[in-house]
Parts: C-alpha cells; structure tokens; sequence
C-alpha cells in the first residue's frame, strides 16, 4: 500500500475517536497504524483500533459463495456486485493534533469532520509523532471495543518500523510503558512480550 | 582532564527520600549497575543551594509492582531485561549525607561543615570526584599525612596528625587484618610531620627493626627507614642478636623499680588470690618501696615464718604471694640492680625527637608485656606531667606531644583494670600533659567502654564479632549505617576511619607499605642517595 495516500473517509466521529469507511474493499489500514484527518483547525491524528469488513444492507447478511471455485477471487469474479454490497471500516483513536506548528498529544477541540479524507502517515510523520511518547497514556487508558494491550502492542511496533534503530525505540517506549503500568507488573509483562 | 573529571562525576540518580538521622534514598538511574556501587564509597549530592557529601551506607533492589517479586519478569529475554532495569525494578542507595559546602563565597571559605539538613527532593547524586575528597581531606602538607585512598579512587585521604596525636586514637580489626601495616604508617606519620615522639611497646618485635608480611616477606621497620629518628630499645638483649637488629639500649629493670601496684595488675597472670595482692602492699609498707621484692625473695624459710606472723598474713596466702613472685625471677630483664636507668634513657631520647621503640624479643607474653609498658609509662607519664606543670608556670618550654602505643590493649584497659593501670589515666586525661596513647587492639568489646568513648580517632579494619562492632562505633552518628560499612570491610589493606582526626568517616584502601616504591614515598633514602644528599647538605653548608 502506497503510505500517505488517501485510503477512508470519515463517516462517523466524535472527540475521542473516529469510523473511517474504506474507499476498496479489504485494503484497510494495519492494526495500530497512525492515520490523519484534516480538520477545520487542525490536523488530527489517530491511531488505528479495529478494521471491520461489513455487509453495507444490515439486512442482508453475507452468505459463503465458494464452494465450488479455485480462488477467492474467482468468488469476487463470479459476484461483481459483491464489492459494492460489501464495505471496509476501521476505527482510530485519536491520540493527537496538529494545529499550525505545535504538535500536540492530547485530543483536538474539535471532532474530526464528517467526510474528512484519511491518510496513513508517512515514516516521516510517524517519527515526528513518536518523538514524545506522552499518547501513551491516552492509549492506555482508553475504554474500546478491543483488547488495549494489544492495541499499544501493535501501535509500537508499526512506530518501531519508521526508525532505522527499532529496537532502541522499543526500549524507550517499553520504558515509559513500564512507567505508566509500574504498578502492575503482568500487564506490562504481557504488553512487552507483544513487542516483538 | 576534563573527560576524565565527567567520568568521575558520573550521574547516579535522584534522591527520592530520607532523612538526616537515616540518610537519604537515592534512586538508581537505569544506567547504573547496582553492582557497580559499594558500600563505603563517597558521593556528592548537587543539592539546591549546597552541595553534600555522603557515603553509601546501603544499596538495595526495588520494585514499583511487590507482585514482581513473586511472579517475576522474563529477564531471560534480553528486551524486557533492558526495559524494566531502573523502571518498575530498579536500585536504590542509601546514603550518609556527612558534610556540606554551601553555594556562597563565605561559605567555601569556610570549607566543608557538618551536615545540619537535607538535599531537597530530586536532587542529583554523583560519584565524588577527586576534587571532592581534596577539598575534604584536604592535601598532603606538614600536617597532613597520606594514609590510603577511598575505595575505587586515587586522590589521597590524609589525617591530620596535629589533630590526631591530641587524643588518644585506637587501631582496631581482626587478627591479620593489617593492624600492624596501619599502625607503622601511623607511626611514620607521626614521626614525618614531627607532630609527636612515639614510645612503641613491641609486643612482636615488628615495629622496631623489621617485621614480615602474611606471605612471610620482610619489611622494613622503623629503625632502618629512618635510622636518625628511631631508635631501638631491647628487653631480649638474645632475640636481637639473633635477628640482627642492632639496638640503642637494653632494658633491665631493677626489682626496686617493681611497685605493688604492678603486682596488683599482674593477678591474673601470676595467679595470685584477692589476699595475696593485698599482702603486697602490706610487704612494701614493712621493707619500703625499693626493696620489698628483693627482700622478699630472698627470705629462707624462718624468716618468712616470723613475717608472716609478723604481718598476721595467712600461711597460703603467703605461698600464693611467693610462687607468683617467684614466677617474675623468670624474666632475665628482671634484675636485683639495675646498672642504668632506663626511663631516664627513654626519656632522653624522647627529649631529642628520637621515637622509641622497645621490642619484647622473646618475652611476647601478657605478663612480660603488662609489667613493663605500664612500670615504664607510669614513670614517664609522672615525668610528663611535671615538665607540663611546669611549662604552665612558665619556667618551662612544654614538651613535644608523647604518643605511646600499646597492642593487646584489652589487656590493660579492660573494665577491671582500667581504672587502675596508668593507660586508663592517660586515656582519659587526653592531652592535659601532653600524653597519649594509640591504642591496637583485636578485641575492642574487652577495652573499658568509659577509655573507648575517649578515643579521638579511630581508624578500624574488619571486624566480625557483634559486640566489637558496638563498641567501636559507639556514640558515632549513624551508627548502623556505619555497621553495614565497617562489616563489609575487606579482609586486607581496608579501614574506617573516623573521628577527630578526619571531617568525616571514610572507607580507605591504605597506603602501600612494604614495596621499595613505597619506602621511597615514605621518605626513605638508599644508601647511595643519602650519601648524595648529604654530600649536597654539606656543599650547601660551605657555599658562598
């Protein structure tokens, strides 16, 4: 995937998060992958938390198709209309904004706009963002509809990717990890493991 | 230089907690390897307004989750290992805060002073620079003298033997601890600075001419490093020829020099009843003061009857007197009539600077030993106090500071005899006359705790037995940090020494001794080069 490009579409947002529709089926982004939206004010920046393939009619469920074919595709070749039944979501968290020069780790005044286009950062961008590791908190803390812990996980080891020395990032972030989650030793315990 | 000096300031961490009588936490950074600190080491603390010096007193493991400890963390997998080394378990110091310097120009003049409060929270430990300890231990000068280095540093940790030689100080540690090495760079000190003349009562001979290593080499002693300034007396006039030690003066000891009260010290080891010491001093009334003892050994058996019904002394008790008595013709040192008089001799060579030594030969028993340092103190301390008496009615100059050294000092300065023997006395009337004592001992639970609270200076090597440590560190502030110390001491070459003669309590590694390199820094010459410099004294004497 071409990172930087428009991949969604906001289609649904609040201050703490945001539903982004995939323009193509199945090509979301990966779990844990810094994503951006331009908003009225500023830039707002989230990370990735569940990607979700849908039927778009939810009375209409999507039945299995293939039995009698090679290749998944063939099942896509044989349903055309199977790509536009069918829709990709994912959910971001948003963990920061920019507005003009300051980058900010904290939640942006204002919601991300409806319709607003998605980006997946650039390496670039990731380690700009990833230079303070202060979302972590935000991360941490937040009440979703998947396992936090391996959210962060996966959130770290995309960022790792964006540095040449990953390992050094990893300890940095394993660091103020263990200072957000010092007091409880088996959380941490477990999130680091799924560092790597 | 300047990469040097970061080196040594490193960074340790903050200080999170604490208090003065405890000391302060310090919170290892992750960097540091808790393996890398000691006990006993000196640390510089960047407080707000002042800067502190302390000691480590304890290092401990902490950990944020108590949970850890029971189900603890997959070390073995090197990442987590780097990422939770100083975050959820990480190490921590205790330290002594024992001097301040404050930020001001008064106050570094001033210099360091003793701790009145702490650093405030958050504030940056470092490992003392060599700077540091200078600035508190001050340089090598005519009154200071190199006596080791602190732990894993260089710089010079130096006594200053003025203040050292006003009190009484002891040298203590376990048998084969170096008591001895220590005590012969005390006594160089000493000798060096010209700060005090030293009378050494040589229990084993070692001081005087030359003495061994544990691993059997010979050292040099006093005598043969500085052979204008020392001189040897011998009690075994044999054992010095033996071991080839030329000496300055043989000691005898006439039986009229022998008062009760040293029979009175010798009970035990003369085995001698409550009744019989007392017996003595009923002889010494019938016959005198000098001549009691020759008398009394020399009654035959009529006339002792007639005595002892004479005196109403009780037949056993009398034998009990004279089989102990009888023990003391065992000495050769021991004579009817002594030709010289060897106070009189010590005294002299004490009154030229001259550092006397007086080695026991073979006489190295309890006996031999109690007998003659405490006849011979007592007589010269009587001289001392005089000359100081006079000196304070001005028709005297007061006389150099006396400096006697006794080993096995349990001995004499154990609760029951303390208050007796003349050491008692010295060590608890200081300086008054200009008198004092450096007290060695191996077992210092057995010196009397009212002497041990007056020794000035202590300097102790390892020392394992609970009672020994108490009593050594008694009255000390921070006492049981200082146990943790002195108990983790090496075995060899390592001391604490604290008390009046240093600003604050530092773990040594002492000086070498025993290497000619170290001879030579000791001041002494070859042969070869003393001639050379006394040829150029002699050139300089006659130059225009």
């Amino acid at each position: 995937m071409d990172l930087g490009t428009k991949v969604a579409e906001v289609i649904e947002a609040s201050s703490a998060e945001f539903v982004a529709q995939c323009y193509k089926l199945d090509q979301g982004p990966a779990l844990g992958s810094l994503v951006k939206t331009e908003g009225e004010l500023c830039e707002i920046f989230g990370i990735v938390y569940d990607v979700e393939t849908h039927s778009l009619d939810p009375g209409r469920r999507v039945i299995a198709r293939g039995e009698q074919m090679e290749t998944q595709d063939e099942v896509f070749r044989a349903n055309p209309q199977l790509a536009r039944l069918l829709s990709t979501d994912f959910r971001v968290l948003v963990v920061g904004h920019r507005q003009g020069d300051g980058l900010h780790h904290y939640l942006p005044p204002m919601p991300a706009p409806i319709h607003g286009f998605v980006y997946i950062c650039q390496l670039e961008e990731v380690q700009g963002f990833a230079q303070s590791l202060d979302f972590l908190g935000l991360v941490i803390d937040a009440r979703l509809s998947v396992s936090v812990d391996e959210v962060v996980a996966a959130c770290l080891r995309c960022f790792s990717r964006a540095y040449p020395d990953s390992h050094a990032f990893l300890v940095k972030a394993g660091k103020e990890l263990a200072r957000l989650l010092g007091g409880d030793a088996l959380r941490l315990n477990s999130v680091l493991k799924r560092l790597r | 230089m300047a990469e040097q000096n970061l080196d040594e300031r490193t960074r340790l961490g903050t200080v999170v907690s604490g208090s003065l009588t405890r000391g302060v936490d310090v919170k290892l950074d992750a960097s540091i390897s808790v393996e890398d600190m000691v006990v006993g080491r000196y640390v510089a603390i960047e407080g707000e307004k002042r800067r502190f010096f302390g000691m480590i007193t304890d290092v401990s493991l902490e950990a944020l989750d108590p949970r850890a400890m029971t189900t603890p963390p997959d070390v073995a997998d090197p990442f987590i290992a780097e990422v939770i080394a100083g975050t959820t378990t990480y190490g921590k110091l205790r330290v002594l805060p024992m001097l301040t310097i404050g930020g001001d120009a008064v106050s570094i003049l001033e210099g360091p002073q003793p701790v009145k409060t702490v650093p405030t929270h958050f504030s940056e430990v470092k490992l003392a620079s060599q700077r540091d300890v200078e600035l508190v231990f001050g340089a090598e000068d005519d009154r200071r003298f190199h006596v080791g280095t602190p732990l894993d540093m260089e710089t010079k940790v130096c006594l200053d033997v003025s203040k050292f030689v006003n009190r009484s100080n002891g040298v203590f540690g376990k048998s084969g601890t170096g008591k001895t090495f220590l005590t012969r760079l005390l006594l160089i000190g000493m000798l060096q600075k010209q700060a005090a003349v030293s009378l050494v009562f040589d229990m084993h001979s070692e001081y005087g001419w030359e003495g061994k290593n544990e691993k059997g080499y010979k050292v040099k002693g006093l005598k043969q490093l500085f052979p204008s300034k020392v001189a040897v007396f011998a009690l075994d006039e044999e054992s010095s020829r033996w071991r080839k030690v030329s000496t300055d003066f043989v000691v005898k000891i006439g039986y009229g020099d022998i008062e009760p009260e040293d029979i009175e010290l010798l009970r035990q080891t003369l085995n001698l009843t409550e009744a019989s010491t007392q017996a003595v001093y009923q002889l010494a009334r019938e016959f005198g003061d000098k001549r009691w003892l020759k008398t009394v050994l020399n009654l035959e058996e009529d006339d002792s009857k007639q005595l002892i019904s004479k005196l109403n002394i009780h037949d056993s008790t009398y034998r009990n007197l004279r089989r102990g008595l009888e023990s003391l013709r065992r000495f050769p040192f021991l004579v009817p009539h002594a030709v010289d008089n060897p106070v009189q001799r010590i005294l002299e060579y004490l009154d030229r600077g001259i550092n006397v030594v007086l080695e026991f030969g073979r006489f190295d028993d309890s006996a031999a030993y109690i007998l003659v340092a405490n006849l011979l103190s007592r007589r010269i301390y009587a001289r001392y106090r005089e000359k100081a008496e006079k000196a304070m009615g001005g028709d005297m100059a007061p006389s150099r500071p006396l400096v006697i050294t006794i080993e096995e000092a349990h001995r004499f300065l154990n609760p029951e005899l303390s208050t007796r023997t003349i050491f008692g006395r010295i060590a608890r009337e200081m300086r008054k006359y200009n008198v004092t004592l450096l007290v060695i001992d191996q077992r210092p639970s057995g010196i009397d705790d009212e002497i041990m609270s007056q020794l000035g200076t202590k300097i102790t090597c390892l020392l394992d037995d609970e009672r020994d440590v108490d009593s050594v560190l008694a009255g000390v502030a921070g006492k049981s940090e200082l146990k943790s110390v002195l108990s983790k001491l090496e075995t060899k070459q390592q001391a604490l020494v604290f008390g009046h003669a240093v600003p604050m309590p530092v773990v040594i590694k002492t000086r070498d001794y025993g290497s000619a390199e170290s001879y030579k820094a000791l001041g002494f010459l070859e042969a070869a080069e003393l001639k050379k410099k006394t040829e150029k004294d002699i050139e300089g004497l006659w130059a225009p």
